[in-house]
This record gives C-alpha cells, sequence and structure tokens, in this order.
C-alpha cells in the first residue's frame, strides 16, 4: 500500500483529481465528512489529509511515501526528501512588498516580517543586506502599517491583498508551485509503483 | 561465562554483531575520547552532518567539543602508513543538531575506516561489509552506490560556476531533475547541455540493469575509467545472494570538498531516512595533511530503534 499525504482543501482537491486521472482512483475521499485517512486496496494507495504546511514533515519521517507539498515549505524547512516532479499548479511567487513609495534607507537595518525566516536570510544574504528578522504566523500585510517592520517577504498569488492594504512588490525571490516529494527510503522499496504514479502524473501536467 | 543475548535489546545485540563482524575481517577496534580541541571541528564544519557544535573551556583553558563526529578525530589522529593498509573500527557516541528538532542529541555510530594505500580490493571489501552490516540489522535492505567523480564531471561540463554547480549537485541528491533544468535556465546554460546529467540520474537500478549504459554514458564524458572502478566496486555482488540488494544510484551525493570516487548509502524497509553512510574521502585527508587514501562508513544505530526485536532476531 502507497501512504500519500495530500494538503487540506483547494490545492489538495486540485491535485487530487491529477492523481485519480494518473490511475491512482480513491472516489471516498471527496465525500463530506471529517474523515481524514482513505484506502482503495485495489489500487494500492492510502490517502490522507494533513495541514498543507506538514505534508513534507509526514514524507520525511516515512509516514507518507510520497505527498504533495509547496516549494515554500520545502525551501523554509529543507526536508530530507526526494522532490519528484513539479505538479504546475498553486503557482505563486515568494516576494518582497512593502508600503507604496518605500525607499530602502541602506544605512538601516532592514526590519523584515515573515513566515518564511530561512528563505527571507537567504535572500537577503545573498544580496548582502543586513535584516533583522520578525517572525511572524499569519496576517504579516499589517506589519509594516502598524511600524512593525519595513517591508514584508510572503506569498502573492494575485496580489489583491497586498493592493487592499497599500503594499506593493518590490522583489520577486522564487516562483513557488506544488511538488511531488518522497521519501528517500519508501522510494527504495516501492520504485516500480512510485515511478508509475510519478509518470503518470507527469502525463498530466503536460496535458493540462 | 557465557552472555545470555536476551539480555540485550536490538540495538546492542546488532552492535555487538557489527563488531565482531568487523573483527573477523581484520578491522581493529580504535577507542578516543569523547572530547577534542574545537578548532578540529571550526575547520572542517562542511563535512560535518549538521551544524552546532557542544563546547566547553577545559581546566587548561582551550575551548573543546564533545565529538560530532568520529572519522575526524581518527583522521586527525593517525599516522600516514605508506605501503600498507590500517583498518579500524569504532563504537561511539557523537553529538549533533537532529534534523528537525532545535536540540543536541547523543547518537551512537558503529562504523569503520581503511586507510593507506586503498585499492579497488579495499573498496570492494568495504562495500561488502556495508552491505553485510545491514543485512544483519535486516534482510529487507537497499545498499545505493554512486560515484562522485562520475557525477562531478557530468555537472562540470554543464556548470562550472561553484555556486551553481553546488545548486545542481543538491537537486541530483532529490532526484530533482525538473530543479537542474530550471537552474541551467537561469544561469543560461545552453539547452540540452544538461541532457546527459539527467539521463545519468535516471540510470537507477542494480549493477547488472544498469551498469553498461553508465559505461557507455560516461566514456561520452570522458569519465570512462571512472565507470570501470564503479564497475569493479560492484563486480563481487554479482551472482552473490546480495545482487539485487545493491543498487546503483547517484543520488547518492557527498560535499566534493571531502568526498571523492565511490560513495554510498544504506536504506532498511520501514526506517525512513538512511542507516549507514560511507564512502571515500581523500580529499578530507589531503586537506588534513595526510597522504594515504581513505573510505569508511558509519552505521546509525539510534535509527534502528524502530525495527522490531523480531525482525533484529529474523536478520
Amino acid at each position: 500500500m502507497l501512504n500519500i499525504a495530500l494538503p487540506k482543501g483547494r490545492l489538495g482537491e486540485k491535485v487530487y483529481a491529477m492523481f485519480a486521472k494518473a490511475g491512482f482512483e480513491c472516489p471516498a475521499l471527496l465525500e463530506a465528512g471529517r474523515k481524514l485517512i482513505f484506502d482503495n486496496e485495489a489500487a494500492g494507495v492510502r490517502y490522507f489529509w494533513v495541514k498543507p504546511s506538514d505534508v513534507a514533515i509526514y514524507v520525511e519521517r516515512g509516514a507518507a511515501d510520497i505527498g504533495v507539498a509547496g516549494k515554500d515549505i520545502l525551501l523554509e524547512y529543507r526536508p530530507d526528501v526526494y522532490e519528484l516532479l513539479d505538479l504546475k499548479v498553486g503557482k505563486c511567487r515568494m516576494a518582497v512588498a512593502a508600503p507604496d513609495g518605500f525607499r530602502d534607507d541602506m544605512n538601516r537595518t532592514l526590519r523584515v516580517a515573515t513566515k518564511f525566516s530561512r528563505i527571507a536570510r537567504d535572500y537577503y544574504t545573498s544580496v548582502g543586506r543586513d535584516i533583522d528578522i520578525i517572525h511572524l504566523n499569519g496576517s504579516i500585510e499589517i506589519a509594516p502599517i502598524l511600524g512593525l517592520s519595513d517591508v514584508i517577504v510572503d506569498i502573492v498569488e494575485t496580489g489583491t491583498t497586498l493592493r487592499e492594504n497599500h503594499l506593493s512588490v518590490i522583489e520577486e525571490i522564487v516562483p513557488i508551485s506544488a511538488r511531488l516529494i518522497a521519501n528517500k527510503s519508501g522510494f527504495k522499496f516501492r520504485t516500480e509503483q512510485i515511478e508509475r504514479l510519478t509518470e503518470g502524473l507527469r502525463k498530466e501536467v503536460q496535458e493540462s | 561465562m557465557l552472555i545470555d543475548d536476551r539480555v540485550m535489546n536490538g540495538q546492542e545485540r546488532i552492535s555487538f554483531m557489527l563488531r565482531s563482524l568487523y573483527s573477523q575481517h581484520g578491522y581493529e577496534r580504535y577507542r578516543m575520547s569523547k572530547f577534542e580541541e574545537y578548532d578540529l571541528y571550526s575547520r572542517n564544519k562542511d563535512f560535518l552532518f549538521s551544524e552546532g557544535v557542544i563546547t566547553f573551556t577545559d581546566t587548561t583553558g582551550r575551548l573543546m567539543a564533545l565529538k560530532p563526529d568520529v572519522t575526524l578525530s581518527i583522521v586527525k589522529n593517525r599516522k600516514d602508513t605508506p605501503g600498507s593498509i590500517q583498518k579500524l573500527y569504532y563504537h561511539e557516541n557523537v553529538y549533533r543538531v537532529s534534523g528537525a528538532a532545535d536540540g543536541f542529541r547523543e547518537q551512537t555510530q558503529v562504523g569503520l575506516e581503511c586507510m593507506g594505500d586503498v585499492d579497488d580490493a579495499c573498496i570492494a571489501e568495504v562495500l561488502r561489509l556495508a552491505a553485510e552490516s545491514l543485512r544483519l540489522c535486516s534482510p529487507d535492505f537497499v545498499l545505493e552506490v554512486s560515484h562522485l567523480g562520475i557525477l562531478n564531471a557530468f555537472v562540470d561540463a554543464i556548470a562550472p560556476e561553484e555556486k551553481v554547480k553546488q545548486a545542481i549537485l543538491a537537486c541530483a541528491g532529490q532526484k530533482n531533475l525538473h530543479g537542474i533544468r530550471g537552474l541551467c535556465r537561469e544561469n543560461h546554460v545552453a539547452d540540452g547541455a544538461e541532457d546527459a546529467l539527467v539521463r545519468l540520474l535516471g540510470l537507477y537500478g542494480t549493477p547488472r540493469t544498469v551498469m553498461p549504459k553508465i559505461r557507455e554514458l560516461a566514456e561520452e564524458y570522458g569519465a570512462g575509467e571512472m565507470a570501470a572502478q564503479l564497475g569493479r566496486a560492484v563486480a563481487g555482488f554479482t551472482g552473490c545472494d546480495l545482487e539485487d540488494r545493491i543498487q546503483i544510484d547517484f543520488s547518492a551525493t557527498g560535499d566534493l570538498r571531502y568526498y571523492n570516487g565511490i560513495a554510498f548509502k544504506g536504506f532498511i524497509s520501514g526506517i525512513p531516512g538512511s542507516v549507514l553512510s560511507g564512502g571515500q574521502y581523500d580529499k578530507l585527508m589531503r586537506k588534513m595533511g595526510r597522504k594515504d587514501r581513505a573510505i569508511g562508513f558509519a552505521v546509525f544505530l539510534d535509527m534502528l530503534e524502530r525495527l522490531t526485536e523480531e525482525e533484529t532476531t529474523r536478520a
């Protein structure tokens, strides 16, 4: 049985549709209810819904053989997993945003509010800018408005939330999308099944 | 007095079996202090598995560290022995920051080091002992073997710039082929220049199935002799009962500033990460002023906690 961790929410449902088309169906997964684990013995799969930011942990620790995680999570937590495929869904970008009209004063340490401390630190190290990271867990956009930070580093999808809070993107750091990941050990012992699934998904990605 | 091994847990039993195995093959026990001068690790911090070392000041004012690694201590404390081989094994605790955990953990390793005029026969023996070590832990294992020289030759051919090269090697370790293609486009590498590397990384499986294709591909990139060396390293498994447990896989990478040649990792079904890691580290030897060649590996006993008593007894 191949254990698959999917991210709860819209992205997970979209990704499951790709898995189903690739021949790894489990119709019970879409039934309303609070159940989180679903088996389809005939297809040899067991799916479970988990919090999107936890998928990589389930896979790295071997509770799931494979899973789907955003590139943002992989860059931030650097789990020791295989990254087998870019599913090209859940597309967005990791970006630096600042209040409209912002000018960076190079004489001062830049205060950066973010959920993604490692990505922010790596980015500013690469451009040689001294920063002070303010780690927040949500509503990052209000940090510059309230004077908590100068800029934010966050995921930007359409930019609507930024615009509504009078912020705009000043630098793009990296494009983000959902990735198929696999546990390194699980891959060795279920190679054929994981390869079959990867190839099926690759076709789905190419056709979409 | 005979020791009743029923009083031992699975890890203890395995550690004694491993020590016995290495001893039977002429390896001598090497014992070391729990501490080393911190300077040794600060100069070689990229060689360490994890960032962070527990330090303290000893009674003479020297900054000391609780050992985060065994190999560095052995390399530092042994002398070159031209024309001969030193075969050593150890059973030691190391102190590291563990994966995603924030704190330090004490971890137990049993491993071996082979230093001196290391030739093909030594490399084949070490690989064989790595496979036998895994079999002692569980019958359901895989030993993946790669050759860092071959991988390096393919990466060098497309990315001479060190930063890009390191990023490509990181992708190789994750089987992230789309990431390699993305890096090549971002860094203006000619379209298709990465195809051979992508093909190499896609060639994984038993030596019998993939070695002919690897030889052919390596020849094209001037890495024919290294492919032949890889072939000789795994040739001893042909026709033996371990043959299907050996997989060539170039995603088994290592830091090229320290490692060279054969690299390998061991996996056991049901355990999420690698339980054994090793390879040739001639570059580390040169960095530390040693002329000998060297190869070794460690078995991470803590990773075996999840094996049931039934499995260890069956093995």
